[in-house]
């Protein structure tokens, strides 16, 4: 019994670790906005404004991702193992 | 320019409208004194439940969040009250012209990004970019955040959704129905997948900015103390616990967590809507349709 809960706290804190690895893209993506802005920027110093709050909104559009990790994980790390370890006993009894 | 000295009277009602401004976030202050015991340490939970009712159907369990949200409610309406109070068609106070800047600013982006057509979604942007904006401000008086709530978030986005697809039924279903088999009826599950994805993606993305802001807080707090347990630990009596690294640091987090993201997610919840809402929304198809009901009429 201890084994198998002992697996199940060991696949959950595993899967969120996992889970993250998803941060990687947004973390591209972000840094090709924010490098294309700045060139934006470069050429055309007027048009920073215009650029700013396009390239907020932008990486916050791609942050979307990265988030559904994150939601994951924390679901993984603070919901999961109560309910899995729950189900275990119940099915054992 | 007529500038007239405020009475007596309309100082008394200035004085209740910032009192009832005020008192919503007190009393959200006092449930959270009252019905939640104090814990030891930190720790992340999510809402406390404050009490349940028992309903017909089945058991309603007020929680934190629920009690946070109208709190907001009632003071962001307090607070339309007196910016509004005392206005007259010829601006001249300073209060009229904060009210009047709001106004155009929202109805500006309105027209900007959804058209002419939609100028009267004007009122509800501005109600969801308050809302969302005061509502993630409100952990700076230390309340529970209703936005790191996903209930409350995932209410909003139904919204939307229904609003998405009411502009999408403007056409008739059988136009609705059309929609989806493009760009071929082989893309009919893909597409209703991408109708669902809509709330759903728009939820996680207010609500898990918000949540993930709360957790790395919470996460510093700790790691703060226990540095400064390490630092501090063999000094006697209360210096032992004075925590001396949580003092001014969070704050800087708090900076960007608190007041960047939770006003930059309300900005992108309403673009958001505006958008998905506009472009949900058949124009030609619905302005030639009404000029052959036009004709025949």
């Amino acid at each position: 019994m201890e084994i198998a809960i002992g697996i199940m706290l060991c696949g959950c804190a595993l899967g969120a670790g996992i889970a993250m690895i998803a941060g990687i893209g947004p973390g591209i993506g972000e840094g090709n906005a924010v490098a294309k802005a700045c060139e934006a920027i470069g050429r055309q110093p007027e048009s920073k404004s215009a650029v700013t709050s396009t390239l907020i909104m932008g990486c916050a559009l791609a942050e979307t991702t990265g988030l559904y990790a994150l939601v994951i994980a924390l679901l993984l790390i603070l919901l999961a193992p109560g309910r899995f370890v729950d189900i275990l006993v119940a099915a054992v009894k | 320019m007529p500038y007239k000295k405020a009475g007596k009277e309309f100082k008394i009602v200035d004085a209740t409208l910032i009192l009832m401004m005020v008192a919503p976030l007190l009393v959200a202050i006092l449930c959270k004194v009252l019905f939640i015991p104090q814990s030891e340490g930190i720790e992340i939970t999510g809402a406390h439940v404050y009490f349940t009712l028992n309903m017909p159907v089945s058991t309603l369990p007020i929680s934190e969040s629920q009690v946070n949200s109208a709190a907001v409610l009632i003071s962001i309406f307090f607070l339309c009250l007196f910016i509004t109070h005392g206005i007259r068609a010829k601006v001249y106070t300073k209060r009229a012209v904060i009210a009047e800047w709001a106004v155009e600013k929202v109805e500006g982006l309105v027209n900007e990004n959804m058209g002419t057509y939609f100028a009267g979604f004007a009122p509800f942007i501005g109600a969801i970019l308050l809302l969302s904006a005061f509502s993630s401000l409100i952990s700076l008086v230390g309340l529970f955040a209703p936005t790191s709530d996903l209930n409350v978030v995932a209410g909003w986005a139904i919204l939307v959704f229904m609003l998405i697809t009411y502009y999408k039924l403007k056409c008739g279903p059988w136009y609705y129905v059309k929609g989806f088999m493009e760009p071929i009826p082989l893309m009919l599950p893909m597409n209703i997948l991408g109708e669902v994805a809509t709330p759903v993606s728009m939820t996680l993305r207010h609500y898990g900015n918000i949540l993930s802001g709360t957790v790395i807080s919470v996460l510093l707090a700790a790691a703060l103390q226990a540095a400064s347990n390490a630092i501090f630990g063999n000094l006697p009596g209360i210096l032992q616990n004075f925590p001396l690294f949580r003092i001014g640091i969070p704050a800087v987090l708090s900076i960007y967590f608190d007041l960047f993201s939770g006003c930059l997610q309300a900005f992108i919840f309403a673009m958001l809507t505006m958008l998905y809402v506009s472009t949900a929304f058949p124009m030609e198809e619905y302005m030639k349709r009404k000029q052959i009901k036009e004709k025949a009429n």
